[in-house]
């Protein structure tokens, strides 16, 4: 056990973990030419692609240094907001930390909230300044930054590049020298974190853990604890680039588990494995029920495929226990679901991965978050409003509560007041104000849920020009004064265009929805009327006018083939549009309120 | 039976609206017709068992050749290729260049056709499009050419921002005072990254009135209907047995073979195109290279563009053809995807034998000929 590490490596987006750890792989032999790749721990297409960590990944390596030999466990995370449960267990599984900041950028929201969350689990952190052969690298300055964030000694922080492999050795040595042996009772009952988990066609789901007291035996009865159920442990071993089955995982060691679960939903992130027969009466702490918090209908193109598209998202539950759905109907649309997100990022990448893995063509509606409302009859009984249509009849509404999130902003000085000017237009409450060094300012702000559903990050990204970063835990709910705008397109409402949305700022969102429609809807052959409607009473309107020329004059030699391109081009644009009465409206009509700034 | 179009890339100044593809130097000239005989050499046996039937110098503004650089280009096509009997060949000319020593050296030459870019009758309209030449060069040089050439036809543009009907009632009185037996009328377009769209964008030229082209289409329509033409493809009148031979057989799928800058080619199912850039061109024929990309086409492809194409004109699509060509899928597809328009009275199926575009369709073929692609 004294030989064993275990660490994982935080850091805000693109500051460089994925590459790092590609090259600590490297460095440590633990892959082959052959089997090199770029994010080599990004298995999914989607990360690979996106160069984004969606899930947690865990991989062993051998090392020796000064003569011995250790194992080291790296558990890369994902880095984005929509996942930071699913950090916070992985950060939980380690005795320490890889702080990684990028020298160009220095200190963004997410390095701050990671290393938050890993010195609530006492890691010994070991900062890195990473990027240092970039050009526009800062070493000096982004040093001193992390001098004062952490307050260590300037000495302490290494210097590295994941491009060029400089600093790996010095970053392997400190992983040895400075992160303590994980501790713990090998003869004591079995107590292991689940930190994730992963759907497998053939071995069902896989489950990760560490170890932190007793062992896990191939055969061994066993128990999770939160979900109440028992398992035969069919198979351990640990991670190394593949599996490699042993008899058992001791204390302080990571692997892997399968016992022939076939749902993720069984397999909770920061549940306690203990053995049947002798359980542990310690429990890992910190387990919570992931909690969606933004919710979408989403509804096949094609009515025809309802349920090819609840086959195809029980099989995406199998591997993604934090999505969660239900049937729904629209008037507009049919039958489809509404389903649970942890964030939009995880709203767009369940999207994809239908797209892509299952070919599924659907139609995802505004996404909103979890209203409570109260009526005159049951005033303290909360009526929980996943979808805007579920919102009882505004007369008999005593009030409305919806979620509300505290923010975390950092950014350069000059752009406080943008970042004020827009927090303040997205409702928030600016609760403090702290100056990181002179030219980087932390603010906090208290705001709603919902309003960073709706074209927040852009804007965040544009009126910083890109100098922000951002955070944010959710803080409970509060009373609001909320309306439902609907949408009516040629005189028929349209439900999946509703959103529930301040009142003060119904006329301005009303106005700019119809202006958007109008932009975003083909013309048709005939004029379509848009209309936006609070209750009964129409605050804006604009017509889409009928379609009168749809032909291009020339169409000689050069013109085919560029022709035909465009008009197939047309036509895969068409499969995406949904017919609602004689409207066809495409699929970005329906985001078309998260996009009212572009 | 094929086709050879050759490309003019230069013209005196450029329209506000055109991106064809011209330079408005005319310093590499010489240079370029050089090259535009050697690509004829050079791809000779391209269309070896194919009778040429056409020839079509197209541009850019192909009166710009004098008439040995013609005869020398037209030598050329001689010299290499199979040319049937008495063959179309076509000369598009800008009213500027045509004065009357031209047109009877032009008459006395091989040249039989002649497309005239007349665009409007009307000085405004002329200098609104920076058209090179005036409402007068276009009178007369239209009752020149109509003394010494029988196979006339002109370009006129509709649909100009504020034309009235009256006036569009002009320019085609006027046209029709000359006897031109053949029209092809656009309506004006407003391509990406012109001067035009630019100034459209500055709100300096008024944005395109799509009521008001559609208004002007159809008196075209109807009035040279009256006149005794025949509106055989969506731009393209003609009297009877003054279709244009060589722009027909684009739109029948026959092989043509396309020289110089930016000119498209087509044979079998690969089309190929040059690039568009006169030095790029000039230097890849002087190391006798081809500067050209080729593209297959799958079968699903052809039967698209058969639809696109054969929409646009009077012998639409023939589902006989498609069955025979592109096999039943096809057919059925067709047949199920064009019900919705038959039932709007856009498409029309004659004879049970052909789909055909109503009137009615007309100015919407682009949107319906989409829909009825096989994705
Ligand atoms: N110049 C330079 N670029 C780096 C370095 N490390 C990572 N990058 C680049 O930074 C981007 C983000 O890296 P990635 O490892 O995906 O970051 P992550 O989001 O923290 O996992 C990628 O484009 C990398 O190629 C480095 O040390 N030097
Ligand atoms: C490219 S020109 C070549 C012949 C000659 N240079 C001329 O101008 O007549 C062929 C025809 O295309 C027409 N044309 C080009 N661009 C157009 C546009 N944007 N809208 C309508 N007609 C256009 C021209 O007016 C002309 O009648
Ligand atoms: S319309 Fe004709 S003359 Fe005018 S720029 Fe285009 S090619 Fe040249
Ligand atoms: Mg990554």
């Amino acid at each position: 056990m004294k030989n064993i590490r275990n660490f994982c490596i935080i850091a805000h987006i693109d500051h460089g973990k994925s590459t790092l750890a590609d090259r600590l792989l490297d460095f440590t032999g633990s892959v082959t030419d052959r089997e090199k790749q770029d994010q080599l721990l990004d298995t999914m297409d989607l990360e690979r692609e996106r160069g984004i960590t969606i899930k947690s990944h865990a991989i062993q390596m051998d090392y020796e240094y000064n003569g011995e030999k250790y194992i080291l466990n790296l558990i890369d995370t994902p880095g984005h907001v929509d996942f930071s449960y699913e950090v916070s267990r992985s950060i939980a599984a380690c005795e320490g930390a890889l702080l990684i900041v990028d020298a160009a950028q220095s200190i963004q929201a997410q390095t701050i909230s990671n290393l938050y969350l890993a010195l609530e689990n006492d890691l010994e952190i070991i900062p890195i300044l990473n990027k240092v052969d970039l050009p526009s690298a800062n070493p000096e300055e982004v040093t001193d930054d992390i001098v004062d964030l952490l307050g260590c000694k300037p000495e302490e922080v290494i210097h590295a590049s994941g491009k060029t492999g400089f600093g790996v050795d010095k970053i392997l040595e400190a992983v040895i020298e400075r992160i303590p042996a994980p501790k713990g009772d090998p003869n004591a009952p079995l107590q292991a974190l689940i930190f994730d988990s992963v759907y497998n066609t053939f071995r069902g789901i896989e489950t990760y853990f560490r170890v932190f007291n007793g062992e896990i035996k191939k055969g061994q009865k066993i128990k999770f604890v939160a979900t109440d159920k028992e398992y035969y442990a069919d198979e351990v071993g640990t991670l190394k680039l593949t599996q490699v089955a042993k008899q058992s995982v001791k204390t302080g060691d990571v692997g892997y588990l399968i016992t022939g679960i076939k749902t993720a939903k069984e397999v909770k992130v920061g549940d306690t494995i203990t053995d049947f027969a002798k359980p542990t009466t310690n429990i890992v702490e910190g387990f919570e029920d992931v909690k969606p918090m933004v919710f979408a209908g989403i509804y096949p193109v094609d009515t025809e495929d309802y349920e090819e598209l609840r086959n195809s998202m029980e099989k995406l539950q199998l591997n993604d226990a934090s999505l969660v759905f239900q049937p729904e109907s629209s008037a507009a649309l049919g039958f489809g679901f509404r389903c649970g997100f942890l964030g939009m990022l995880h709203m767009e990448i369940i999207q994809e991965r239908l797209e892509r893995e299952f070919d599924m063509t659907v139609i995802t509606t505004v996404p909103n978050v979890s209203y409570h409302a109260y009526t005159n009859k049951t005033p303290d009984e909360a009526f929980i409003v996943n979808n805007p249509s579920d919102l009882p009849d505004p007369s008999t509404v005593n009030r409305v509560e919806e979620p509300y999130i505290k923010a975390t902003i950092i950014t350069k000085a000059d752009f406080v007041g943008n970042v004020m000017s827009l927090c303040i237009e997205k409702r928030g409450i600016i609760i403090n104000q702290t100056y990181l060094t002179t030219e980087r300012v932390e603010l906090t702000f208290e705001m709603p849920l919902a309003e960073i559903v709706f074209d927040f990050y852009d804007r965040l990204k544009t009126v910083s020009k890109g100098y922000a970063s951002f955070d944010y835990s959710p803080i409970g709910m509060k009373t609001s004064k909320l309306v439902r705008l609907d949408i009516l397109l040629n005189a028929q409402p349209v439900d999946a265009l509703s959103a529930l949305i301040h009142a003060d700022n119904a006329q301005h969102i009303g106005k700019k929805m119809c202006e958007k429609l109008k932009e975003l809807i083909p013309r048709q052959q005939f004029d379509i009327p848009i209309q936006a409607a609070v209750g009964a009473k129409i605050i804006s309107r604009e017509t889409i006018k009928a379609l009168r020329k749809d032909v291009t004059a020339k169409c000689y030699g050069g013109d085919i083939s560029r022709k035909r391109k465009l008009l197939e081009k047309q036509k895969k644009g068409k499969k995406r549009m949904r017919q609602v009465g004689n409207v066809e409206i495409p699929q970005q009509a329906f985001m078309a309120v998260l996009k009212l700034n572009d | 039976m094929a086709g050879i179009y050759i490309h003019i890339p230069f013209c005196k100044q450029a329209c506000f609206y055109c991106d064809f593809h011209f330079s408005t130097s005319l310093k590499k000239k010489d240079e370029l017709v050089q090259a535009l005989v050697k690509e004829l050499e050079l791809r000779k046996d391209e269309l070896k068992n194919e009778t040429i039937e056409t020839i079509y110098f197209g541009g850019g503004t192909p009166s710009l050749l004098t008439n040995e650089e013609l005869k020398l280009l037209i030598d050329s096509v001689y010299k290499h290729y199979q040319v049937a009997e008495n063959p179309e060949i076509t000369l598009e000319a800008n009213p500027d260049d045509l004065s009357k020593s031209v047109i009877i050296q032009l008459s006395e030459s091989p040249i039989n056709r002649l497309s005239i870019g007349i665009q409007s009758f009307f000085e405004d309209d002329l200098k609104n499009m920076n058209r090179a030449h005036s409402s007068d060069e276009a009178k007369k040089c239209l009752k020149e050419a109509t003394k010494y050439f029988d196979n006339i036809t002109i370009d006129l543009i509709y649909g100009i921002p504020n034309m009235s009907l009256e006036k569009w009632n002009k320019n085609l009185e006027m046209t029709f005072g000359f006897g031109v037996n053949h029209i092809s009328s656009y309506a004006l377009t407003v391509e990406p990254n012109t001067a035009m769209a630019m100034f459209i964008k500055k709100g300096t030229y008024p944005p395109m009135d799509e009521d008001l082209a559609l208004q002007h289409f159809n008196y075209l329509i109807e009035k040279t209907n009256e006149q005794g033409f025949v509106h055989y493809e969506i731009s393209n009148f003609g009297k009877p047995n003054y279709f244009s031979k060589h722009n027909t057989s684009y739109w029948q799928g026959k092989s043509y073979l396309g020289i110089g800058p930016s000119a498209h080619s087509f044979y079998k199912n690969e089309r190929s195109w040059n690039v568009s850039n006169n030095t790029k061109y000039i230097k890849a024929i002087q190391n006798k290279t081809l500067p050209n990309t080729a593209e297959h086409l799958s079968i699903q492809d052809e039967y698209n563009e058969y639809i696109m194409t054969g929409l646009r004109t009077i012998w639409g699509v023939s589902l006989e053809k498609i069955e025979k060509d592109f096999g039943k899928t096809f057919v059925e597809h067709l047949k199920i995807s064009a019900k919705k328009y038959i039932n709007e009275g856009l498409l029309e199926v004659s004879h049970q034998k052909t789909i055909i575009t109503t009137k009615k369709g007309k100015f919407l073929i682009d949107g319906i000929a989409s829909e009825l692609f096989m994705i």
